[in-house]
């Protein structure tokens, strides 16, 4: 059994740079590094991409993120576990085999399937959200439940170079190295609640090295063109200290660390994860050195008896338009615009929504102590069935270049699908997951 | 005295769904009792009504200090099917800094 590790993550979503886990590899003294690429709403899409190409349906970034990636991870040795494998493992696995045959690799790739639940879910079941039938969402399109550490064990006791999964929890992609290299019990909530601190803290790579943290003036970040994505070394009594490579930007301290700690949080002291039901609340942080903070003090109590199920659904199409107006009056100007698409399109949509961009368009309010802007964009949005109908929206907008009100300049129209997301619990006896192996 | 959260304090915000999360971590933990007094549920309810349609659950966290708002409805509907431009909810660790304290201890 190793005393210590070294856990890196390079990617804390599907569209993170590519860098920063380049740097992280090749600078970073890894034994692992963790790629988290799956969003709620990402597995969904890539289901959808799979039914029309069975060979799709991972992320769209793997081929990219491999390449440039894997003749590091060879050379130094250093195991990954990503979750790129979206709604199709197996053919995520299968194409880092064709890019290490092609770039004359050795590597081990193991696969971990299981949690497409599709076939195992009853269009009855409530969804939390609603408290209704999962079917009273729309036609449902997939079903994908949180797998945890227990799926990813097995793969990582094969000694594969490389972990590919779908949907799993995030924080299990990090508990499962510290699980299987210390021997720790997956009855141990505490010692597991601990490791899910650890997971909690790193998922989102840049966000605990000063990403989605910096505000000039008030917390200033250096060098975010160039920053590095955290690591973590833990030892086997699951203390952690958290670091970055030197040099890279951003920075490390018990402020970005807070910040991370709660974020996407609900009641600190009970995260629940398939691992385990993670008590965060007894966290301590300290800084130990320049961009080093050291985390004890995560705690937890026995996992639940049931996974949780994201189930994407038809949603339909949304159509957006929006078109600016600017100097005096910009406000009047782009309200009068809004009431004339209002009284348009009401009638054609049950769910429109007018947005003033440079005003109350993210906030809803501007709490009324803000004067009004120099330049506004007004901006529309309409939910439809088709895209066709959908589209109406952008083209509303877009006539009132020469139907509007004066002045009103750079109109842009799109249309994108919705795919919808509501969650149910299952017992988790029901699912099964499984490992297939590689090889190049 | 008044003073507007931005001064005092930070905070990040999350989504789960159609469910807000901010935390509120002051600069100085001098300033944690502060926040304990005045920023209750019931004022960030207050403050936030023309954003959060649910109930708004505060959980205190002395050991950071920090404290952590678990808004529900917050978010229009979830990051999937939202009509708004920031589906997420991300940009809210703001709307919560706008909130005006009055630091007076009995004011």
């Amino acid at each position: 059994m190793k005393q210590h590790i070294r856990i890196g993550c390079g990617a804390g979503f599907s569209g993170d740079r590519l860098e920063p886990a380049l740097i992280l590899v090749k600078q970073g003294q890894l034994d692992y590094l963790v790629l988290e690429c799956l969003a709620e709403r990402t597995i969904a899409l890539a289901q959808k991409r799979k039914r029309q190409d069975p060979t799709l349906g991972y992320d769209p970034l793997l081929e990219r993120r491999i390449e440039s990636l894997l003749p590091h991870l060879v050379e130094k040795k250093v195991r990954l576990i990503t979750n790129m494998g979206a709604a199709n493992p197996l053919a995520a696995a299968q194409k880092v085999i064709d890019i290490a045959r092609r770039l004359n690799l050795s590597v081990t790739v193991a696969a971990v399937t299981g949690d497409d639940v599709f076939s195992l879910l009853s269009e009855n079941e409530t969804a939390l959200e609603t408290g209704k039938p999962l079917m009273d969402s729309g036609t449902l399109v997939s079903a994908n439940a949180y797998l945890g550490t227990d799926a990813i064990l097995p793969a990582l006791a094969t000694g594969a170079d490389i972990i590919i999964t779908g949907r799993v929890a995030d924080p299990s992609l990090f508990v499962s190295p510290l699980v299987h290299e210390f021997g720790w019990s997956l009855e141990d909530s505490n010692q597991i609640g601990q490791g899910t601190v650890i997971g909690h803290l790193l998922e989102c790579a840049g966000q605990l090295t000063g990403g989605y943290f910096a505000d000039p003036g008030r917390k200033d970040v250096p060098d975010m063109a160039h920053l590095g994505h955290p690591f973590a070394d833990v030892s086997s009594d699951g203390t952690a200290v958290f670091g970055k490579v030197a040099g890279t930007g951003g920075m490390l301290t018990v402020a970005t660390a807070k910040e991370q700690l709660l974020y996407e949080v609900m009641d600190p002291s009970r995260y629940i994860t398939p691992d385990v039901v993670a008590d965060f609340s007894q966290v301590r942080l300290e800084e130990t050195g320049l961009d080093q903070v050291k985390a004890i003090g995560g705690r937890g109590e026995t996992r639940p008896d049931t996974l949780k199920v994201s189930v994407g659904y038809e949603a339909g199409f949304i159509g957006e338009g929006e078109i600016s107006y600017a100097g005096a009056n910009a406000l009047g100007r782009a309200k009068l615009a809004g009431s004339i698409i209002q009284e348009r399109l009401q009638d054609r949509f049950t769910d429109l929504r007018l947005d003033y961009i440079g005003s109350t368009s993210v906030h809803r309010t501007n709490f009324g102590h803000y004067p009004d802007p120099y330049e506004i964009r007004l901006r529309v949005a309409g939910r439809a069935t088709t895209a066709q109908h959908a589209a109406l929206v952008g083209e509303e907008v877009e006539a009132l270049y020469t139907n509007g009100p004066a002045g009103g300049g750079g109109a842009r129209k799109y249309i994108h699908e919705v795919v919808g997301i509501v969650s149910t619990l299952m017992d988790r006896n029901k699912i099964t997951s499984s490992i297939t192996v590689l090889e190049s | 005295m008044r003073i507007k959260l931005y001064d005092i304090a930070h905070s990040r915000a999350g989504d789960k769904g159609n469910t807000l999360t901010l935390s509120l971590i002051p600069y100085s933990a001098d300033d944690y009792p502060l926040l304990c007094d005045r920023v209750t549920a019931d004022a960030v309810s207050r403050h936030l009504q023309y954003i959060v349609a649910g109930e708004i659950t505060r959980y205190e966290l002395p050991n950071l200090p920090a404290l952590q708002f678990v808004c529900q409805q917050a978010l229009t509907g979830g990051v999937t099917t939202s009509l708004t431009m920031d589906t997420h909810g991300k940009s809210l660790s703001y709307a919560l800094l706008e909130m005006w304290v009055d630091t007076e201890v009995n004011g």
